[in-house]
């Protein structure tokens, strides 16, 4: 972990905590409301707030996860540096995939 | 003093790495110390057993050793606080190699040292007048986090993160150079601030406060550290250091 990770890592901390507590608002709601899938796509499709919403949560957890998972690869496996670095770019993208799926199938049309 | 144990059984570790612990009975005594009970094995028992001391009262930093799996200085270490039943398993510290019996290599120790810039850089000739430093400035309070650190390597051996990570510097030398950053006379801390904030520096500690715990002078080397990682990491958004 150099400075420049720990910046990184930090700041999507920072970014996702807000998140984190406004998407448990949202489960509260949805949950206390009972609303149905129907309910909830039909408030999300279209809607360029919640893409952005979870656009850049999604982007913050890839970040975050990725650099969290590279300090696991290099200190408890017996992956150098750089291939450390190179699956956790690898895990970061595949998150990144994961979720823009998810987002993508709430938020399109 | 444990008025019933007149005998100690004491396990050395003997041999460098793939040694094995050797058994010892040793007359318990009043005031007994840990490095007491090497020295009587030396001494008396055994004159080729290896082990390191040099002052004797918690100065030099030599002397520490594994005591019952936990690093210690083992001249301030009285046997009745960490001998279980009158028994005590004496090993070299954990995290350096073993040169044999409970000696260790300290070189990357003290390597370390130097890899993240605990050398003083003076910023001003001896023609120049003395630096007035007040005692209560905060940077001179931050300052005494390692200002009485003895160099025993017991925050080095119980910390998790040197045991995983070989390219970590360890609690010791990121304590120096925190020392050295609140140092009002030093030069050197754009160096040391880079040196510091690359792979292998105080961004690698997981903050589990085993120095804290284990630290025989009571420094905090996890709050030091902290220190670092705040001011690299403002450094670096500044742009006066690199990643």
């Amino acid at each position: 972990m150099n400075v420049r990770l720990y910046v990184w890592q930090r700041a999507t901390a920072a970014v996702m905590a807000p998140l984190v507590l406004g998407h448990l608002a949202v489960i509260f709601y949805a949950t206390r409301q009972g609303l149905s899938a129907a309910d909830i796509l039909a408030r999300t499709r279209g809607s360029i707030v919640w893409a952005a919403y979870y656009g850049l949560f999604v982007a913050a957890a890839s970040i975050h996860a990725a650099i969290g998972i590279r300090n696991i690869f290099s200190e408890w496996s017996p992956f150098n540096e750089r291939q450390a670095g190179f699956l956790a770019i690898l895990f970061g993208l595949l998150l990144a995939l994961l979720g823009a799926r998810a987002v993508a199938a709430v938020v399109l049309s | 003093m444990s008025g019933q144990i007149s005998e100690l059984s004491v396990s050395l570790w003997r041999g460098g790495k793939s040694g094995r612990y050797q058994t010892y009975s040793v007359p318990r005594r009043e005031s007994q110390t840990v490095l007491d009970v090497v020295t009587f094995v030396q001494r008396h028992l055994d004159p080729t057993l290896s082990y390191r001391f040099a002052c004797r009262v918690g100065v030099c930093g030599s002397c520490a050793m594994t005591v019952n799996g936990r690093p210690r200085w083992t001249c301030r270490t009285h046997v009745g606080k960490v001998a279980d039943n009158g028994r005590l398993e004496i090993g070299p510290l954990a995290n350096l190699p073993v040169i044999k019996d409970l000696t260790t290599d300290m070189e990357i120790f003290f390597r370390n040292w130097q890899k993240a810039k605990g050398a003083f850089v003076p910023s001003q000739t001896r023609h120049e007048p003395i630096a007035q430093i007040r005692p209560d400035s905060p940077a001179r309070i931050a300052a005494d986090a390692a200002i009485e650190c003895i160099n025993c390597g017991v925050c080095y051996a119980g910390c998790d993160t040197v045991r995983w990570n070989s390219g970590y510097v360890g609690p010791a030398a990121l304590t120096r150079a925190w020392t050295l950053v609140n140092d009002e006379r030093d030069g050197g801390n754009t160096a040391r601030l880079q040196a510091v904030a690359a792979d292998g520096g105080c961004h690698s500690c997981h903050s589990h406060q085993s120095c804290q715990e284990l630290c025989p002078q009571t420094l905090n080397p996890t709050a030091a550290i902290a220190g670092l990682k705040r001011r690299t990491a403002a450094a670096y958004l500044k742009g006066e250091i690199e990643a």
